[in-house]
């Protein structure tokens, strides 16, 4: 194993801890980049979801994650932003332009919602936003003159500055980009003061508090930056699909990306990705095990979401800190390896303490 | 009349509202823990209706019966499995817990070959029971009855009837109440607090399938009627999270603001309407109309 020796505060906050994470970093990120040579259409279009789905699930995690603020209405951000870039992108306005505007359009939104953040906490805030996700999904469906309704929209190709994006190499290499600088965007942030204080609010607001942790204002922001994340994502989203409609950005969609933010493992950042490959890869795990199964558990409608749902149980039950957990216990077993203690990341059981009063 | 009659129609609704917001609270009050699966629980009561009414032939009262006793050990056996190995955690961890419940029921229903992906009807006897009272000779204007609306309405003023008399008069009850006041303390006092929150559970599950059973002849039987729980939370909140009268205080109130805004305000708002209600209150009074005001003392 690796002895890290720690010589200067500096140290506490690099971005590559050593020389491994320098190459194994470097690998993925050249396989990524090799990947349309290497990958048929259909398989690079997945990873483009993956790539777009990561990039949400990264915003859904500083809030959930590193906040601890956690938002079931999160599919109306992706929504928002889907809209907007839909809209701006039909009016002619050129793609970097239409995802900022997506972004800040989005970020706006999640400052609104976070505003009764502000006074409410736990459930109630779940609440809040599961409300908001209804009513921002009822808007969009209701507002035709817009968002064309319940019928839905049609989203051009992007238009990077006179250069069409119309091929799926183009467009994964767009999101791509997107989502290497939106993931050094979150690490850095959360090495700097700003992501140490939403960290310290996940852990004890009170304390946060005393710390001198303006907890408003940190709510906000953590509300405002996910949001924007998400629009982004959800502005990738209509580039992809060419269509969107307001059924999209539904319930469902924002329990998934919950879903997705808890299995890959909530507070780290490899999670986002862990977690969007999980929900991109599930449909087509479970339609190539449909060839195994009898037919009558096969071709059943609800397969996928008892697969879901038993995933989630199991994860929350044996595994809280979700995929990403479950590597760093394989990789504690190898660093320590004859001396690994079985009950080394076991959970303490105690009676539920009590929420109310937090 | 008109108003009489969608006063009526919102109540009814609001009663439904409001008995599933009512186990939320249940479960809230005792454990500490929102279970997002209630409206799954509901679905659950309905089929299991379904299933002894259709399939085994049971007359309605034994069907209703057995129904809701089923339900209830399934809660108790719920919460044994499933819950109880994480009591402790975070909250949120058991959120996730109980929508991933939510999934697998959904999921499960539906995998019924032939039975899970139709709409049924329950068949209860007190089907097109429908009484007119006033209007003109053609019957415009006039207030329509219908027996379902009724027995809803009856159904759930006798629940709470008897949910109050045993919170108030039983053992059981009182111990409950104990325990959702301080866990711990209760646990010195040689409350068995994790039997008691199994039995919770039980109970629980056993209002979610009476909401399933009366909601059944209305809305028929189908695996997504569940969703309908998401928007018991608002009932629950509006009344405040920890309070038994409120949950149905606001589910009456959620119904009635949903029946009178589908019919004066523009399309949209009736789907809405419960979900502006929760985040006005949520700004104005947190705490709902009948939650209790809780501060931490250092």
């Amino acid at each position: 194993m690796r002895f890290i020796f720690r010589t200067d505060y500096g140290q506490d906050v690099k971005l590559a801890k050593h020389g491994g994470h320098v190459f194994w970093y470097s690998a993925l990120m050249v396989l990524l980049v090799a990947a349309p040579w290497l990958f048929a259409e259909y398989w690079l279009a997945q990873l483009t979801f993956i790539l777009i789905y990561g990039i949400v699930g990264l915003g859904l995690m500083l809030l959930a994650g590193f906040t601890g603020l956690f938002s079931i209405g999160h599919a109306a951000f992706l929504g928002v932003g889907a809209y907007t870039q839909a809209v701006f992108t039909n009016m002619g306005v050129p793609f970097p332009i239409a995802l900022a505007l997506a972004g800040t359009l989005s970020a706006a939104v999640g400052v609104v919602v976070g505003l009764p953040a502000l006074r409410v906490k736990g459930i109630y805030l779940g609440i809040a936003t599961l409300s908001f996700g209804f009513i921002v999904e009822e808007v969009l469906a209701r507002w035709e003159s817009v968002t064309g309704g319940n019928s839905g929209i049609q989203v051009k190709h992007p238009n990077l500055f006179g250069w069409k994006v119309d091929s799926g190499e183009g467009f994964y290499f767009i999101c791509l980009v997107i989502a290497v600088i939106s993931t050094l965007a979150i690490l850095n942030l959360l090495r700097s003061p700003t992501g140490r204080a939403f960290v310290a609010i996940r852990d004890s607001e009170i304390s946060a508090q005393s710390m001198g942790i303006h907890l408003a204002r940190y709510k906000t922001l953590s509300f405002a930056l996910s949001a924007a994340l998400a629009g982004i994502g959800g502005a990738l989203y209509a580039h992809k699909l060419r269509f969107i409609s307001p059924d999209q950005f539904n319930i469902l969609q924002s329990i998934d990306l919950l879903l997705m933010v808890v299995i890959g493992g909530l507070g780290s950042v490899h999670g986002a990705f862990l977690g969007a490959i999980f929900l991109i890869s599930m449909p087509q795990l479970i339609n190539l095990s449909k060839g195994y199964l009898p037919d009558t558990i096969g071709q059943a409608p609800g397969l996928q979401s008892v697969v879901y749902g038993g995933v989630l149980i199991a994860f929350v039950l044996f595994e809280p800190l979700g995929m990403y957990g479950r590597w760093l216990k394989v990789r504690t077993w190898f660093q320590l390896f004859p001396f690994y203690r079985k009950g080394l990341f076991k959970r303490q059981k105690s009676f539920q303490k009590s929420d109310r009063l937090k | 009349m008109q108003i009489l009659q969608l006063v009526i129609s919102g109540v009814s609704q609001g009663c439904i509202y409001g008995l599933i917001a009512l186990g939320f609270v249940l479960i809230y009050k005792a454990t500490e823990t929102v279970s997002f699966a209630q409206g799954e629980l509901m679905m659950l009561g309905a089929f299991g209706g379904l299933a002894s009414m259709t399939f085994m032939g049971f007359p309605y009262w034994l069907a209703v019966i057995s129904a809701i006793a089923a339900m209830a050990l399934f809660g108790v056996l719920l919460e044994r499995i499933v819950i109880r190995p994480i009591l402790g955690q975070p909250a949120f961890s058991i959120v996730m817990l109980t929508i991933g419940i939510g999934y697998v029921a959904r999921g499960l229903i539906t995998m019924i070959p032939g039975i899970g992906t139709e709409t049924h009807t329950l068949p209860v006897p007190y089907k097109d029971m429908i009484w007119k009272f006033g209007g003109d000779a053609n019957g415009i204007g006039s207030l329509v009855l219908n027996a379902e609306q009724l027995v809803i309405i009856a159904a759930t003023a006798g629940l709470c009837a008897l949910l109050f008399a045993a919170f108030k008069y039983s053992k059981v009850g009182v111990a409950m109440q104990a325990s959702s006041q301080n866990q711990l303390a209760a646990y010195y006092m040689g409350i068995p607090v994790k039997r008691l929150n199994g039995l919770v559970w039980g109970l629980a599950a056993a209002v979610a399938a009476v909401a399933g059973l009366l909601l059944a002849p209305i809305t028929f039987v189908h695996a997504n009627m569940g969703f309908i729980g998401l928007k018991a939370f608002p009932a629950a909140v509006v009344g405040g999270f920890g309070s038994l009268p409120g949950a149905i205080v606001g589910g009456l109130i959620i119904g009635l603001v949903e029946s009178l805004s589908g019919f004066y305000l523009p399309d949209g708002f009736k789907d809405t309407a419960a979900y502006i209600v929760v985040l006005v209150m949520l700004m104005v009074k947190p705490n709902g109309l009948f939650g209790e005001k809780l501060r931490k003392k250092v």
